[in-house]
């Protein structure tokens, strides 16, 4: 376990609360050190810890004001800005409990998590989040005020429960001129065993579940995770995914705080991939999605090269690849090896990082779903230490990870300090640590499910390898049996098949079924471009997935994973979707994890069209657009085989 | 906004023929200060045509326009600019090579003091009224028209909606009093119709505009939805003018589109 020099560690008490943190880094930092900065009309705005403390105080006294008191919930939706982390401070600063929905939420769920969990205060951004309080209004009686930030579009609005954040500002600021002291004197009554966040989780199966979780779960959680990764006060993170996963509170709140980390807020969610890249953070976390994408674009870009571009790219590669895997197997590299590496690196590898954003990484992450070991070895074979994290929402995100030394792309690593993991005779996967929740919000069935003699029930299916690695399987319930009774994880054959640029999605299906079949869903962008390229004509995603070339393109992709596996998990038949799998449609979670028993029961005419003769699958079924509108599909599908 | 009484644009017996064909037939209409006054028509009307004559593209053979109570009938199209009137044009006219930006600058370029030679040096003044027309330029419209993310792109490689908002960008960017706009909604998908809606009645209502509009539009749902006043044109000639729904059901209007009566009431929502 390596330890930095100027990584301070704290002392966790029990009586240690996020904003007691935030006010003794506040205080020593003031305005000497930069919190945070916000890309704003072009151009990179810092904002020091004295204002980030004012900030705070003013919204938080402002919600006392609006009637906010200890123990009340604070439910927030927008983009990731400043003012959205001042508004989570603010609310834990009062004793509140802040809850984070995702940006998009569709209206039923943003009512379902404001009702269930009796928010009294949501914090949104603009037009879009307050329209979405105005429409549930009536129908959640806890609601008493919405706080906007963004004026844009709202001049003609005059609802009465509408309020802006520079007008709870202008009242907090006068409560402060009243009683001075009085805001410091609420962060003091905080203790450690407070609950600080109810974070609702996105559940595959069923309603989100509101997991408990306090003060001194959170911080105990960032504590051991910087115990393995020391971050620096000097470091800069970006952050750009949803404040509503649990990954973007380990960094943003936890560690941000007790590391004092300067957070960086892209200008609008579209330009994040180019502000990561201006900003070069040193520690990033993301689900898979991410860094799919990132190999996706750097695949296009390949194929669009000229051919000694091709050539360089493909001989740096080898190289590259060469020395992760002595890596990987824990083998020394040796020199010549090293001066190749570094040739590599010079040429190629150094670029491409800059081009990702990723040229400062020291720690980057993934976590939240399964990365195929594709993936894992690319960024292995540029120089990114990548590593997995796995912990579920119920024990603060985290409780195993890889070591800087120790990697292997099929484990996730071993458990962080004060974490114990286990494996029930079942083959469950359960932990213990300090941050272990609560429990779930007026839910006791779920929670006695879940937590059992403080022990947490992760409904993970996996093992402890021989070097006390955890290797995670599937979810239990997702884990399939295939035709010769042996048990092969679905999630394992998607991730596989998504190093493919052309392939988004994938869906393996083969639980007690003859062999295995899939449903894929073809990555527009660059399907679009390679047909494009082909002079081949067409208008939309639909029409592009039925194409036959499109399908031999796929079938081509699917063969080529096929030959690493063992006969009985190969992939025998497929259909490529008219549509990308949509959490609108409830098809992903919101942190786009497949909701297995929904799309079997959602495409059950495709399940049964894959495991007979037929060629073509007829479908008639409705698809919702993000603003609630909903329209009628009316298609074939073809099935193809793969030849063995 | 709210619409004002005091007059703006006027236009008095406009005549406008190309050879034998008679494009404009003795129009006259007002344009109030704060409206969002629409000409409507069915191809070939001569709709167009009005609008190059008010930025100055034409010069009619008869008539007069007066824009603040001055007489503009004679102004050469760049004269007409700096008094502050702007237009987006049916065929996007954008520098396809430039980038977002660069275009959007070159909209900006009459507000501009410092000449060739301070501009090559670039020191103090000139230094400062850049970033002040940048500032602008950021606060005011990529902003508004949420172009962040391709400010920095070539403006041929956008795609076709982004485009037709980048030209209005570059009309806002003259921070006209009146802007002219010809057909902004033409070839967008029902997503971009809302939005280049959306920032019409900003570019209108939002206190920092306040901009008076004339829009040349086909999609009658949104014409009918947003303007305050309507006037129809038929080969050339005023058929109607008034509320939306007063020219909505006008039996002329109706009849002039007879034959594609059902466009009338087309709308993409």
């Amino acid at each position: 376990m390596s330890r930095a020099g100027r990584w301070k560690e704290a002392e966790i008490k029990k009586d240690w609360t996020i904003p007691k943190l935030f006010l003794q880094s506040a205080k020593t930092y003031w305005d000497k050190k930069v919190a945070m900065r916000e890309k704003k009309f072009g151009i990179w705005v810092p904002i020091t810890w004295k204002e980030y403390y004012e900030n705070v105080k003013r919204i938080a006294l402002g919600m006392v004001s609006l009637g906010l008191e200890r123990g009340n919930k604070v439910a927030m939706i927008g983009d990731n800005r400043p003012e959205a982390l001042w508004a989570e401070m603010a609310t834990m600063c009062v004793g509140g409990v802040g809850i984070w929905l995702f940006q998009d939420s569709l209206i039923d769920e943003v009512q379902y998590i404001i009702n269930h969990s009796d928010a009294k205060i949501m914090v949104g951004e603009g037009q879009e989040e307050v329209d979405k309080s105005l429409m549930i209004k009536d129908r959640c009686p806890n609601l008493k005020t919405m706080i906007w930030d963004d004026p844009k579009g709202m001049r003609d609005y005059n609802d009465s429960s509408l309020i802006s954040l520079s007008e709870v500002m202008r009242i907090g600021g006068k409560l402060d001129e009243r009683e001075p002291g009085f805001f410091e004197d609420m962060i003091l009554k905080g203790k450690g065993d407070d609950v600080c966040l109810l974070f609702y989780t996105s559940g595959t199966t069923a309603l989100p579940k509101g997991a408990l979780l306090t003060h001194y779960n959170m911080l105990t959680m960032g504590l051991n995770l910087m115990r393995v990764d020391p971050y620096l006060e000097t470091d800069d993170f970006v952050s750009y995914l949803p404040f509503a996963w649990i990954g973007e509170q380990m960094m943003s709140i936890s560690c941000g705080i007790q590391a004092g980390m300067t957070i960086n807020f892209p200008e609008e969610p579209e330009t994040a991939q180019e502000n990561i890249r201006e900003i070069g953070p040193h520690v990033m976390f993301a689900p898979p999605r991410v860094y799919e994408q990132m190999v996706r674009n750097v695949q296009v870009k390949y194929l669009d090269a000229t051919w000694s571009k091709r050539k360089t790219y493909e001989l740096a590669m080898k190289i590259g690849y060469h020395v992760a895997d002595l890596k990987f197997s824990k083998r020394p590299t040796p020199w010549y090896w090293k001066v190749l590496n570094t040739l590599a690196d010079l040429g190629v590898h150094a670029k491409l990082k800059d081009h990702l954003g990723l040229s400062r990484i020291r720690y980057t992450y993934t976590g939240g779903a399964a990365m195929g070991p594709d993936h894992f070895r690319f960024f292995h074979a540029l120089g990114v230490n990548l590593k997995q994290i796995y912990g579920q929402t119920e024990i603060g995100g985290i409780s195993v990870l890889h070591r800087d030394d120790d990697i292997k792309f099929d484990t996730v690593g071993k458990p962080i300090p004060e974490t114990e993991v286990k494996i029930t005779p079942e083959g469950e996967i359960i932990s213990k640590s300090p941050s272990v929740f609560q429990g779930y919000y007026k839910m006791p069935e779920e929670t006695a499910k879940a937590l059992r003699d403080g022990w947490l029930y992760s409904g993970d299916t996996g093992f402890i390898d021989s070097e006390g690695h955890l290797v995670v399987f599937d979810r239990t319930k997702d884990v399939m049996t295939l035709s010769d009774g042996t048990k092969f994880a679905p999630q394992y054959l998607e991730t596989r098949l998504k190093f493919s640029p052309y392939i988004k999605d994938v869906w393996a299906i083969g639980d007690h079924k003859p062999y295995v079949a899939s449903v894929i869903c073809i990555d527009y962008g660059v399907v679009g471009k390679w047909a494009e390229d082909r002079n081949i004509a067409y208008t939309s995603y639909s029409e592009l997935s039925q194409m036959a070339q499109v399908y031999g393109l796929i079938q081509k992709e699917i063969a080529q994973m096929n030959r690493d596996l063992p006969a009985l998990a190969r992939i025998k038949r497929f259909v490529n979707l008219y549509k990308e799998f949509d959490a609108d449609d409830d098809e992903l979670t919101r942190t786009r994890k497949l909701r297995r028993s929904f799309v079997e029961d959602r495409y059950k005419d495709i399940v049964n069209g894959l495991y007979s003769d037929a060629d073509n699958i007829h479908m008639d079924t409705t698809i919702t657009y993000e603003n609630g509108r909903v329209a009628r599909i009316n298609t074939d599908l073809k099935v193809m085989k793969v030849p063995e | 906004m709210t619409v004002t009484h005091e007059v703006l644009l006027k236009v008095e017996h406009l005549h406008m023929a190309f050879g034998a064909v008679q494009a404009l037939l003795n129009i006259s209409f007002e344009v109030k200060k704060g409206e969002i006054f629409s000409i409507i028509g069915p191809n070939g009307a001569g709709k167009t045509v009005l609008l190059n004559c008010i930025n100055g593209l034409y010069h009619p053979q008869k008539g007069k326009i007066y824009f603040e109570g001055k007489e503009i009938t004679g102004l050469r199209p760049h004269r007409r600019a700096r008094l502050g009137i702007a237009r987006t044009f049916q065929k996007i006219e954008l520098f396809k090579g430039a980038t977002v930006l660069d275009n959007i600058r070159l909209g900006r370029h009459i507000h501009l003091k410092s000449g060739l030679i301070s501009g090559s040096i670039y020191l103090g003044k000139t230094a400062r009224e850049e970033i002040e027309h940048r500032d602008f330029i950021e606060r005011e419209i990529i902003d508004l028209l949420e172009i962040e993310s391709i400010r920095d792109k070539t403006v041929g490689m956008l795609p076709y909606g982004l485009q037709k908002r980048v030209e209005l960008a570059r009309a806002l960017a003259l921070n006209p009093k009146i802007i002219l706009l010809d057909e902004p909604l033409a070839g967008l998908n029902l997503e971009e119709v809302e939005d280049m809606a959306r920032f019409i009645l900003d570019v209108n209502e939002e206190k920092r505009w306040q901009t008076t509009c004339v829009l040349v539009e086909h999609d009658m749902g949104v014409v009918m939805d947003i303007s305050h006043r309507v006037m129809a044109l038929n080969f050339g000639a005023r058929i109607a003018e008034g509320l939306p729904p007063e020219v909505q059901n006008n039996p002329t209007v109706i009849k002039a589109y007879l034959g594609e009566a059902e466009d009338l009431y087309v709308t993409r929502r």
